[in-house]
């Protein structure tokens, strides 16, 4: 049943929400723009990089001043339990259009495996590319070598990789590190829920540190494949899963860090009671979310 | 900016209402948040409009007339995107945001700040999108769908569309949490689920399908972005992926798209047919269950979009059987509707005569999509304007004809004032006529093999084209008098009362036309007088 209340509350008019979108239209085409331009001259520096700059900027103080009206807004206790519960569907379907936002690259990985190169390679009724385009491609994963560069003499795109990046190396020590930081994260809450700020806010701390040395780690990992594996975002459709699921990814939990950080600030300040900290519960139910992601990727694309 | 906005009573409409334009950009109002969306739209539709009037103008005759092929294609694409993306989902979302609060007794949106970004982002998403025409290679021209390798042969536009469609993306995600966290967290005491308006059902449920849906087709386009830009081969298949597999993500996204379109116009007529049946809805839980299985089913349908684009047989079967089982629920709700009507005392305004118009041609639309579901058959129609007559059916006798049904029956409410009837209803015979002279002889030229997408034709098309075409030069003339009866209505008529119609029921009614800027401050009392069930 739908909270009874007294009172609603209701926002006054705010200049945020039009700003956020016209900063995110400069973004968007200050993005176009660079990409254009990189087509014909091959660099990314242009009129287009710098409009992407300025509109960086913007969107970072639209979230700034957004989130300080809402901060203010919630000290000053201007919320109510209805607001606290709107907030709470707001995010937990946010995270889960984000979830099916993974869906579709992990699509795109399930079907390569299962379909396209398992066709390329002469499998499946009737498919004839194999026997006419690319005789000498072999369905194999990790797919090392593509079909093209199964023909002698042509000169391709694609770079041949040399070795894939085993499951059981800096992969397995993130999933260690992304669990346990989903532990501390747990800790900090239950140390919240105590009121016991100093061991929130060293709980916190751990957390976010966890997730920068994740994020180091995901760093050496690229120029480990770009230097010395020859796995790059060239080489095939192996390399565009990999390095599309594991970026996608990567992006997402530097925002969790960022988010974290800004979170761990605001417990140093004492923004939080025992009651009343959705903020934080909102923080951890992403990071979690991008740690069982990071599950999904452990197995799907390093492991099995 | 941390003010509670203080609620007292709602004698005083003018309470609180700020001046200017910063009421428009800065709004946190759920009806001035509506009113922006419904204006949009209806701007949008004109221009989409007459891209049609070129496509139609260019049609008249076999051989190339007035545009060259590549600006038709444009002209086909660009009407698509804006039809679906820029007419009649905001039209929607406009209508959930006026309606839905004082439909379930709440003062706003949950969240109305978000609302407003939901809104403010569409006119920076379509100007990103129509300043393509002025770049280099034009704007997009190989079909709404961004089918590659096609789509990524596009000139400068292309990362113009790409992230077009993500910021669509934004708004519609943004959109449809809000209206979820509404639905399960603003209703007044005693509306339960099963008191919802259907109106409401429809959209909680395409809320549901707006979020499942839209970050995979932003997925898809993130991968044609990285295929252009990035040297990835996801639909490349020197590199090991596949052109097909976009087809696959798209019409994930594409299928579930068909039901965002059309569940919100189930639930305008679910609305307006017992209202003027003067009967109480027939079979409403089913028609909840029946709305929930067709956008659960919706699923599982997508590949039925291309079953000539080779598939294994198995998944031909399954595809084709899974889209024959849609018409079951679909049928549910096509037979409730006639039950409604089953010896009520029917009057036919305007609002009605376009929900019965809906039922009618709706079904028509209906009946084709299931010829086209029969894979075997699929193969001869495919890509014809059969397909063509179908989807048009389907959106503009159906999703489109239900929103200006929406829009007669909610004008009143909206700006107090009666809209002209003798006008209104020489706007639904006008638009009635012409859209089926428009679109019926194009069940012709597609069984007759004319394919969709061409600016020429063989000449033995050419009767029914001529036809098609006048039909839809009325048609777009038509809808002049349609904006000319809403600013009518908006300046002048007589003065409604907060009833309007007759067998109106449900909260909205109980609102003063127009209703107080904010609408319910405290909790109405809701009981069986307006409960729906």
């Amino acid at each position: 049943m739908s909270n009874q209340q007294d009172t609603y509350f209701i926002p006054e008019p705010s200049k945020w929400p039009v700003l956020f979108s016209l900063a995110l239209f400069i973004v968007f085409c200050g993005t176009a723009s660079m990409f254009n331009y990189y087509l014909t001259n091959g660099e990314m520096a242009s009129f287009g990089s710098h409009l992407l700059l300025l509109g960086f900027v913007a969107v970072f103080y639209m979230f700034f001043v957004w989130f300080r009206d809402v901060i203010d807004e919630s000290l000053s206790g201007a919320y109510n339990q209805q607001v606290d519960i709107s907030f709470r569907w707001g995010m937990g379907w946010f995270i889960f259009s984000e979830v099916m936002f993974f869906a579709a690259f992990f699509g795109a990985l399930f079907y390569a495996r299962v379909y396209s190169v398992p066709w390329l390679g002469g499998e499946g009724s009737g498919a004839a590319t194999n026997e006419f385009l690319w005789p000498a491609f072999e369905n194999t994963w990790p797919l090392l070598l593509t079909p093209d560069m199964t023909i002698d003499g042509l000169s391709t795109k694609f770079t041949e990789i040399k070795e894939v990046i085993p499951a059981f190396g800096i992969p397995a020590i993130n999933t260690l590190i992304l669990l346990s930081s989903g532990a501390t994260v747990t800790f900090a809450h239950w140390a919240l829920k105590k009121g016991q700020r100093a061991a929130l806010c060293w709980w916190l701390f751990a957390t976010v540190l966890l997730g920068a040395v994740f994020i180091y780690l995901q760093g050496i990992e690229y120029v480990h494949a770009y230097h010395d594996l020859g796995l790059t975002l060239n080489s095939g459709i192996y390399g565009s899963t990999f390095f599309m699921l594991t970026g996608f990814h990567g992006f997402h939990v530097t925002m969790g860090a960022i988010m974290l950080t800004v979170i761990l600030l605001r417990c140093i300040q004492g923004h939080f009671t025992k009651e009343n900290h959705f903020a934080f519960e909102a923080v951890a139910w992403y990071w979690h979310f991008v740690d069982v992601v990071w599950l999904g990727l452990f197995i799907f694309v390093y492991w099995l | 900016m941390s003010d509670v906005a203080a609620h007292e009573h709602h004698h005083d409409d003018h309470d609180h209402k700020p001046t200017g334009l910063g009421r428009w950009l800065f709004s946190t109002n759920h009806k001035d948040i509506g009113t922006m969306y419904l204006v949009f739209s209806l701007i949008m539709f004109f221009v989409g409009g007459a891209m049609a009037m070129v496509i139609r103008a260019e049609l008249f005759q076999p051989g190339l007339q007035f545009v060259d092929p590549q600006f038709f294609n444009a002209m086909t694409t660009m009407h698509a995107l804006i039809m679906i993306f820029g007419v009649i989902m905001p039209a929607g979302v406009g209508l959930a945001n006026w309606m839905i609060p004082i439909m379930i007794g709440a003062p706003d949106m949950a969240l109305p700040r978000m609302n407003n970004m939901s809104f403010w982002i569409l006119p920076f998403a379509f100007a990103m999108l129509l300043a393509t025409f002025f770049m280099e290679g034009g704007a997009p021209n190989g079909g709404w769908t961004m089918y590659p390798p096609l789509v990524t042969q596009l000139g400068e536009g292309f990362p113009y569309l790409i992230f077009t469609v993500h910021f669509l993306g934004v708004s519609s995600i943004m959109g449809a949490i809000n209206i979820i966290a509404t639905v399960f967290n603003m209703r007044a005491p005693g509306m339960g689920f099963m008191q919802l308006p259907l109106f409401v059902w429809t959209w909680i449920i395409t809320a549901f399908l707006l979020i499942a849906s839209m970050p995979v087709l932003a997925g898809a386009v993130t991968m044609l972005l990285t295929d252009k830009y990035f040297g990835t081969s996801f639909f490349v298949a020197a590199g090991g992926g596949d052109p097909v597999m976009f087809q696959h993500i798209f019409w994930f996204f594409g299928h579930p798209e068909v039901y965002i379109l059309i569940l919100p116009a189930f639930g305008i007529v679910s609305q307006i047919i017992p209202t003027f049946a003067r009967k109480p809805l027939f079979g409403y839980e089913s028609m909840v269950y029946a709305t929930a299985a067709i956008a659960f089913l919706s699923f599982f349908v997508w590949a039925h979009h291309m079953f000539t684009v080779g598939m294994p047989l198995a998944g031909e079967l399954f595809f084709m059987y899974a889209t024959m089982s849609i018409a079951v629920p679909t049928g549910v709700k096509i037979f409730n509707w006639l039950a409604t009507m089953w010896r009520g005392s029917m009057t036919f305004e305007t609002p009605m005569l376009f929900a019965l118009a809906f039922v009618i041609l709706f079904s028509i639309g209906g009946f084709s999509g299931l010829m086209l579901g029969i894979t075997p058959a699929d193969f001869q129609y495919h890509d014809t304007y059969f397909v063509v007559a179908h989807f048009h059916y389907v959106l503009v006798t159906g999703a489109l004809f239900a929103l200006m049904a929406a829009t007669y029956f909610w004008l009143p409410k909206w700006t107090g004032h009666m809209y002209d009837e003798t006008l209104g209803q020489a706007h639904f015979w006008l638009s009635t006529i012409s859209v089926n002279v428009l679109f019926f002889p194009q069940h012709f030229l597609g069984l007759a093999g004319m394919p969709r997408r061409i600016p020429d034709y063989a000449v033995q098309f050419t009767e029914w084209n001529m036809i098609s075409s006048l039909g839809g030069f009325a048609f777009g003339l038509s809808q002049l008098l349609f904006v000319w009866v809403i600013i009518k209505c908006v300046r002048e008529g007589k003065k409604a009362d907060e009833q309007v119609w007759e067998g109106a029921r449900g909260l909205e009614w109980t609102l003063p036309s127009p209703p107080p800027f904010h609408s319910f401050t405290v909790p109405p009392k809701v009981d069986a007088s307006v409960a729906h069930s």
